[in-house]
């Protein structure tokens, strides 16, 4: 029944989730924003799925990341898990 | 017939300030203005013989058996058409009476078959109460002139029978069908000695517009229109008041029983939801209980590929708790989780939710609200604070203007309907906004002033729109936006939606809805008084569902129309429990009344009381549960009444994600498309078999009630009980009530909550706790939850999911009346009559375009999926729309839907799918792959787990 070709929480999908949060969070202004997608994330993402999409940005990867998230990931990252 | 256990007063009940005092036989008696004197005589003890009135039902005054003379009057008025008044006095016996009486009575025992004994209402027939009332002991005329006794049965209808030689024209039915349903399918054909009762156009209940609510068949009086279950197994001797298991309305039964087996399920007048009415799946679809797809003995096996073997309550929960501890060795803590559902009482989800928390040692435990309404709860939360529904049902009948969104009442909440349905015929205007043209739009005595046929994927452009309306007509209620919400959050938003890009003129080509309409929709809700928002899963089910649920909100507030009764936003919710799953902790980040699991002093409440430290950090919601199982990381899953397999987007890819896990626990009552990954299957009881509460759309919170042993040995409560203490986390729970005595200490908004209140009020809706000991119908009165309500800002984001060549219609999907969910109940009654396949809902336009006729074999295909359906060709959808419900696991439907989701709470987008549709003369390859892994599934299962 399953189709073997799934893979599994890519970091591209983490990023996508992280863009979509940021589309919503956009229009509060630069500050409000980032703020307010560091705390959906801290609020609602597992320590898991941190860890791997800050994995794949130390990689160099994470190009489609836009810039206000990718702030609001370096704010969590100054932060305790 | 009528419940067994009910009294009836004859008419409906009056509300006034002003009481009026009357003598009945020499009794005092003081009632409402407006009452009339049969039930004022009810009232003081006094029964006025009757055959065409109940309580259920305003007056008609047809039969003449209830006429009583009155001081002052003239003749012998009908009691229940006459209003008491201030110094009646009302005489109910007297010769005069009793002659007049029995001369009716007479006439209608004339022409009506004396076949007591063997009829279907013997001794709760309310003709054979009558003639022993009145002392009815000749038929003068005798029996041989004309007469309707040779009349045909109508056996068309699977769950109850018409016998027109049994009937009395007392109206009762058509009236249950006008005033309680509001279908308006009955009616009184041709005049005179030929009156009858006839359905739509003189057709076969079945082929009539009837839609089996029953309302009718409980509304008979004689055995006329009678349940097959009430013919077959004669009459019950007891009953007892539960829940119904279907969708959020929540509607109030008596289970109607002898010894153990349920006779019929006949709705509570009492009901605080459904006020006595039902719909066809509650009233009747309950043969799944006893199907012979039931399982009921515990199985195992360690592969997939494997029979599954037979085996001891202990040994299978030894077993899944053995793999459970060995995952977690192997993998890690994290490795494993837990699933809970809306089908699930509030105990039993509470208690999964527990097992994971305290017993796994993570937060790894989410519930089906995340495929549905768990937008709901975020966008509620924060704009009002409270992720709830504001109102009570019965707030609709002081709603001036209703506004139906992405929702479909008539068909998911069918109890509900009928209610709002009532309203509308009094008068209150209707708006809906829905791609389709759902059956509230033009339905007898019924026509939106507004119906919004929105592109699917455009609700927000749709909402900021109307907002915008109201804000640059100045239709805002700014005091109430000054006194009762966040006035900077509200300058924001303002300027957000008063932006010209989302005037009406310049979203019509994204919404595809007109200008003018928008503005006269907007108009209306904002200024035709009291305004009530109703929405469904077309709202959440979006990339954008949490947006659109907070759009709502914002424009609510705008208009003032939260915080009384008649006005509010109102999800409605899809299960039964939904609401209450939700309430009791099932989300992985939090624990129950929506507080999170980093709140240190909440955390700690559970730390103390369970005995355990707990983690403070988010678990894996049910998507991300796949992830990390396709990664590898997540291997163990204990899965209590929820069929992901066939619920879930993309199923090939939640396939992919169940394969790849090393036990999956399923706990249900059939071998689900879940199931059939599973390694351990522990058998689910129905609602019938256990104790319990569900909180349905309107926060309300009713008891479900055990009528008979649980065929599986346990309730689910108890299972979940036996796992956790297997696994080492002791729970010693002797009753159900014990956990909502756990939960009542730890849920401010339920501490007042227990078993024995329910059993003394009947149902209380929370906050119900000190403030509010018996509950709070309304909320949100003179201030918000938190506080000032707050404009959250509504950036329409268009969903990636796009239509191009390839791809050029949107799938959206829905429900029908007589299905449920993923069907594994409905499917499994003689519900199948109604709808036994899903079908593609296709605009002829788009059919012609394509060669595709009614019936044909059309292929549906998306990004993640193909699947074959048959088309129904109809306007009902639009050009570049197609829809379908997936009620049934081999129509794929969720093979073609993808994993799109809300941006804050990954509810899946199901309600956009880019698809191509083309005519096919063969299933698709999914099914064909579908068709044989079901076969060889099935082959691996013992027919003796079945229930006999």
């Amino acid at each position: 029944m399953s189709d073997a070709s799934h893979s599994g929480e890519t970091a591209e999908h983490l990023v996508a989730m992280a863009n979509d949060i940021a589309d919503y969070f956009r229009p509060q202004g630069r500050e409000e924003a980032i703020a307010g997608i560091a705390n959906h994330i801290k609020r609602y993402w597992t320590v898991r799925m941190r860890q791997k999409l800050n994995a794949y940005l130390a990689r160099g990867q994470g190009g489609d990341l836009d810039e206000l998230p990718r702030a609001a990931v370096d704010r969590l990252n100054q932060q305790p898990l | 017939m009528q419940s067994i256990a009910e009294k009836d007063l004859g008419t409906p009940a009056r509300q006034s300030a002003k009481m009026v005092s009357l003598t009945i036989d020499d009794r005092e008696v003081v009632v409402p203005e407006g009452t009339s004197v049969m039930r004022a005589a009810a009232l003081a003890g006094v029964s006025i013989p009757k055959l065409c009135a109940t309580d259920q039902l305003e007056a008609f005054g047809s039969c003449r058996l209830c006429l009583v003379q009155i001081t002052g009057m003239k003749g012998m008025p009908a009691s229940c058409t006459t209003p008491v008044a201030e110094g009646m006095k009302v005489t109910t016996e007297s010769k005069a009476l009793a002659d007049v009486r029995r001369g009716v009575m007479e006439l209608y025992i004339s022409d009506h078959p004396l076949d007591c004994l063997t009829c279907p209402a013997n001794g709760h027939c309310e003709l054979q109460d009558m003639a022993g009332v009145v002392g009815l002991r000749e038929v003068r005329y005798g029996y041989d002139g004309a007469n309707h006794l040779k009349e045909e049965k109508d056996t068309s209808n699977p769950y109850f029978t018409f016998d027109p030689s049994k009937c009395i024209v007392c109206s009762r039915c058509v009236r249950a069908c006008d005033e309680q349903q509001g279908t308006l399918a009955l009616t009184i054909q041709a005049r005179g000695f030929d009156s009858k009762v006839s359905a739509s156009q003189d057709d076969s209940f079945m082929d009539s517009e009837c839609v089996s609510c029953g309302a009718c068949v409980q509304a008979c009086p004689t055995a006329t229109l009678s349940e097959n279950s009430l013919i077959d197994k004669g009459q019950a001797e007891h009953s007892v008041i539960t829940t119904c298991a279907y969708c959020g309305v929540g509607c109030s039964f008596r289970a109607e029983m002898r010894g153990e087996e349920v006779v019929r399920m006949v709705p509570n007048k009492d009901g605080h939801a459904n006020h006595g009415h039902s719909c066809v799946k509650g009233r009747f679809a309950i043969g799944y209980a006893t199907h012979p797809d039931r399982i009921v003995k515990p199985m195992i096996r360690a592969k997939i590929t494997d029979p599954w073997r037979e085996v001891s309550w202990e040994e299978a929960i030894r077993y899944a708790a053995g793999e459970l501890k060995r995952i977690q060795a192997k993998y890690g803590r994290d490795s494993i989780g837990g699933i809970t559902s809306s089908r699930c009482t509030n105990e039993e989800t509470y208690l999964v939710q527990k097992l994971v928390r305290a017993g796994f040692g993570n937060n790894n435990v989410d519930t089906c609200a995340r495929v549905c309404h768990s937008p709901t709860g975020y966008g509620l939360k924060n704009t009002i604070g409270e992720s709830a529904g504001t109102q009570a049902f019965d707030s609709v009948m002081k709603a001036d203007v209703i506004m139906v969104i992405g929702a479909n009442p008539t068909d998911g909440h069918p109890v509900f309907a009928s209610q709002m349905k009532r309203r509308l015929r009094q008068g209150a205007h209707l708006i809906v906004a829905d791609p389709r043209r759902i059956d509230l739009v033009h339905t007898p005595h019924i026509q939106a002033d507004y119906h919004l046929a929105l592109r699917p994927g455009t609700n927000v452009a749709l909402i900021n729109s109307i907002a915008h309306v109201v804000v640059a007509e100045g239709l805002v209620k700014e005091d109430y936006v000054r006194e009762r919400c966040e006035w900077d959050s509200f300058e924001k938003w303002r300027a957000l939606v008063g932006d010209p890009k989302y005037s009406p003129e310049a979203m019509e080509s994204v919404t595809g809805v007109p200008a003018a309409a928008v503005r006269g929709a907007a108009r209306l809700y904002a200024t035709a008084g009291n305004g009530a928002i109703y929405y469904g899963l077309g709202v959440t089910e979006h990339s954008q569902g949490s947006t659109m649920v907070m759009g709502i909100a914002n424009l609510a507030m705008a208009t003032g129309n939260l915080g009384r009764e008649g006005v509010g936003v109102n999800p409605l919710r899809g299960q039964n429990n939904v609401q209450g799953s939700c309430d009791m902790g099932s989300f992985p980040h939090e624990f129950t009344a929506y507080r999170h699991v980093a709140d240190d002093a909440v955390r700690h409440s559970f730390e103390a009381a369970w005995g355990v430290t707990l983690r403070a950090d988010p678990g894996l919601r049910i998507p991300n549960m796949f992830e990390a199982a396709l990664d590898g990381e997540f291997k163990g899953l204990y899965i209590e009444g929820e069929d992901i397999g066939q619920s879930d987007p993309n199923t090939q890819h939640v396939t992919a994600a169940l394969t790849s896990m090393e036990c999956i626990i399923v706990q249900d009552l059939f071998l689900n498309e879940t199931a059939k990954f599973a390694h351990v299957f522990l058998p689910g009881s129905t609602f019938l078999e256990k104790d319990g509460t569900f909180i349905n759309a309107e926060r309300r919170c009713s008891r479900v009630r055990r009528v008979m042993k649980p065929k599986n040995g346990y309730a689910d409560w108890e299972i979940t009980q036996l796992l956790s203490n297997a696994v080492g986390f002791p729970m010693n729970y002797r009753h159900a009530s014990e956990i909502m005595d756990e939960i009542a200490r730890l849920t401010p908004t339920m501490t007042n909550i227990s078993f024995d209140l329910l059993d003394r009020l009947g149902s209380v809706q929370w906050p119900c706790n000190t403030a509010h000991p018996e509950g709070t119908p309304t909320m949100h009165v003179g201030t918000f939850v938190r506080g000032k309500g707050k404009f959250l800002l509504t950036e329409y984001v268009p969903t990636r999911e796009k239509v191009n060549a390839r791809y050029p219609l949107i799938l959206t999907t829905g429900r029908i009346l007589t299905q449920y969910n993923v069907g594994a109940q409905t499917r499994r009654t003689p519900n199948t009559v109604w709808h036994d396949e899903d079908r593609l809902e296709i605009h002829p336009t788009d059919a012609e375009d394509r060669g595709i006729k009614e019936g044909d074999w059309c292929g549906i295909a998306s990004r993640a999926g193909e699947s074959v359906l048959r088309a129904r060709v109809t306007d009902r959808v639009q050009p570049g729309v197609v829809y379908t419900t997936f009620h049934f696991p081999e129509s794929g439907a969720n093979v073609i839907t993808t994993e799109n989701s809300d941006w804050a709470t990954n509810c899946p987008e199901y309600k956009v799918t880019a698809v191509q549709v083309t005519r096919v003369s063969q299933p698709s390859e999914w099914q064909r792959r579908f068709r044989e892994f079901t076969k060889t599934q099935e082959e691996l299962v013992n027919p003796d787990v079945f229930v006999k």
